[in-house]
């Protein structure tokens, strides 16, 4: 049996928080997951393994999530690449009920980053590493790396900041069709424009919304998710990339979603023609350009053409990001990453509500964490 | 730890035995950097060649030419330590024996630099640490017809 289509996601799960001071994260998790089983018709009991990551429990932080959930699976996976660490937990998850070694995968996450005025990606005080010795002490951000590759992009290639803020303007006005978005007053190109400027060329609008929040998903092997309540959806393709960060990067302009990409394309057998919907983790607007073209949605250096053609409501000719992104619907930590999947889970499903898109079959769901150096693929399909 | 706070809470560079000559040398006002006898230049500092991972690599005394590859604005200050340094501009400087490293420039109106601008390399000494910045090359006093890039005489 190919490993394509032999898992599924069988249960979703959005917390519906957006600002939780009274909350800690642990609760979140504990209502996230309690959500994503009740949406699988699935009990605590029946999960054997446990995936999650966080920023603020440390690395061992997985640890405490089964704690809090009295879980004792027989699999658990805390790795933590960042805003794709949940997109790749259902691979790895699938790869784990493949190999035998858990049934019932439970992924999740919960974050109060908001109430804990997390601004995150606007430090960068260094790390352990000796690169972090030639980068921080500049003043460089996470913010700012991203802003450095849209200011190349825009030389390279004449991008518009009109162009990566019409990405900021059809996000939010998919978050004002979703009653948990944080941000649900749509916006206009001018307005993008007219915020102040974060980091050269990348404006207040052209940023995520930090949020508190979490979501969980379940998943099992498509023989099991057969007998199971909502429609199964299948993991066709996946890919996992990763490449320089910050310093000593070799190309600003090409991510490693291109690797993961093709990865993801070559094994669910279907091309970029086939996808109804995309979900694109959307830290800031160049983030998503960037990933369209390396995805190949269109060609290097076209993305604003791209941008400018096409239409990217849930309605229009390339449905991208139809919760709101994080641009709108709000990055709850990590789980800025896991609401893509949980957002093209329920598309697929057709429980997209009134940002549903029109037969929407085949999803592709995009995560990257860091300054774009980590990228995860998944292609997912209603069974 | 890569790094560490200065009095004033900055973060600083910390060397370590393999970063030590490229700090030495910029003490002295002199960029210098790996190279490796088969896959060339490269930075930042590190025991072993990001191409091959051999350590048969030598320092040596670059030019301290270069460009600007990317460039940002930080009005914000995003970090309160270097909130009172606000608008300052970070690169990724190309240098011209081929490797990329992030910089402050100086010695130029923030909103002068360009992408291509040719730079050469400055030191400022904090603490016991010299930093690498970069400023427009010597002889690019005007970047275009219109906008003039003041410079300042480096003491």
């Amino acid at each position: 049996m190919s490993f394509s289509g032999s898992f599924a996601v069988v249960g979703a799960y959005e917390h519906p928080t957006r600002w939780a001071p009274d909350k800690t994260e642990l609760q979140i998790i504990g209502e996230s997951a309690r959500g994503a089983l009740e949406d699988a018709g699935l009990s605590l009991a029946d999960v054997d393994g446990l995936f999650s990551a966080s920023m603020s429990l440390g690395g061992m932080g997985i640890v405490s999530v089964a704690e809090y959930l009295n879980l004792k699976p027989r699999y658990i996976d805390g790795s933590n690449i960042g805003g794709s660490s949940f997109v790749s937990h259902v691979t790895h998850a699938g790869a784990a009920i493949a190999a035998g070694l858990c049934d019932i995968a439970l992924i999740v996450y919960g974050s109060v980053a908001a109430s804990d005025a997390s601004a995150i990606g606007t430090g960068m005080r260094g790390g352990r590493d000796a690169g972090s010795a030639f980068v921080a002490p500049y003043g460089q951000t996470l913010v700012g790396s991203y802003a450095m590759a849209a200011r190349r992009h825009m030389h390279e290639f004449g991008t518009k900041p009109e162009q990566l803020a019409e990405i900021a303007v059809s996000t939010r006005g998919h978050a004002a069709l979703n009653p948990k978005a944080k941000m649900r007053l749509p916006i206009t190109v001018e307005g993008v424009m007219e915020s102040r400027m974060i980091a050269d060329p990348l404006h207040l609008l052209d940023c995520c919304i930090i949020s508190d929040g979490g979501g969980a998903v379940v998943v099992t092997s498509l023989e099991r998710a057969r007998d199971l309540a909502k429609r199964p959806v299948l993991v066709q393709g996946c890919g996992e990339a990763v490449c320089h960060q910050e310093v000593g990067s070799p190309d600003l302009m090409t991510i490693a979603a291109k690797q993961s990409g093709e990865n993801a394309f070559r094994m669910a057998g279907v091309s970029q023609d086939d996808i109804d919907l995309c979900t694109i983790y959307d830290s800031f607007t160049i983030t998503v350009l960037m990933t369209l073209e390396d995805l190949g949605f269109c060609k290097k250096g076209e993305g604003g053409a791209f941008i400018d053609e096409r239409s990217l409501r849930y309605d229009g000719d390339f449905p991208c990001n139809t919760h709101g992104g994080q641009l709108g619907c709000g990055q709850a930590g990590l789980a800025g990453g896991l609401s893509h999947v949980t957002e093209s889970v329920l598309q697929l499903q057709r429980r997209g509500e009134a940002r549903q898109v029109r037969d929407a079959d085949v999803a592709y769901v995009n995560g990257t964490g860091g300054m774009m150096a980590e990228q995860v693929a998944l292609i997912l399909e209603g069974a | 730890m890569g790094t560490r706070m200065s009095a004033d809470g900055k973060p600083l560079p910390v060397p370590n035995p393999t970063t030590q000559p490229y700090f030495d040398a910029a003490r002295k006002g002199q960029l210098r950097i790996q190279r490796c006898p088969r896959d060339g230049f490269f930075f930042y500092p590190r025991a072993r060649c990001p191409g091959c991972l051999g350590n048969d690599w030598s320092w040596q005394d670059v030019s301290g030419r270069g460009e600007v590859h990317a460039f940002t604005i930080d009005r914000m200050g995003h970090d309160p330590a270097l909130a009172s340094e606000v608008p300052f501009v970070i690169a990724v400087v190309e240098l011209e024996e081929g490797p990329r490293m992030t910089a402050r420039i100086v010695d130029c109106a923030f909103d002068d630099v360009r992408i291509g601008m040719p730079l050469e390399a400055r030191f400022e000494s904090i603490e016991d640490i010299t930093l690498v910045r970069f400023a427009p090359s010597a002889g690019v006093d005007r970047l275009d017809d219109q906008g003039s890039c003041e410079r300042s005489s480096m003491t």
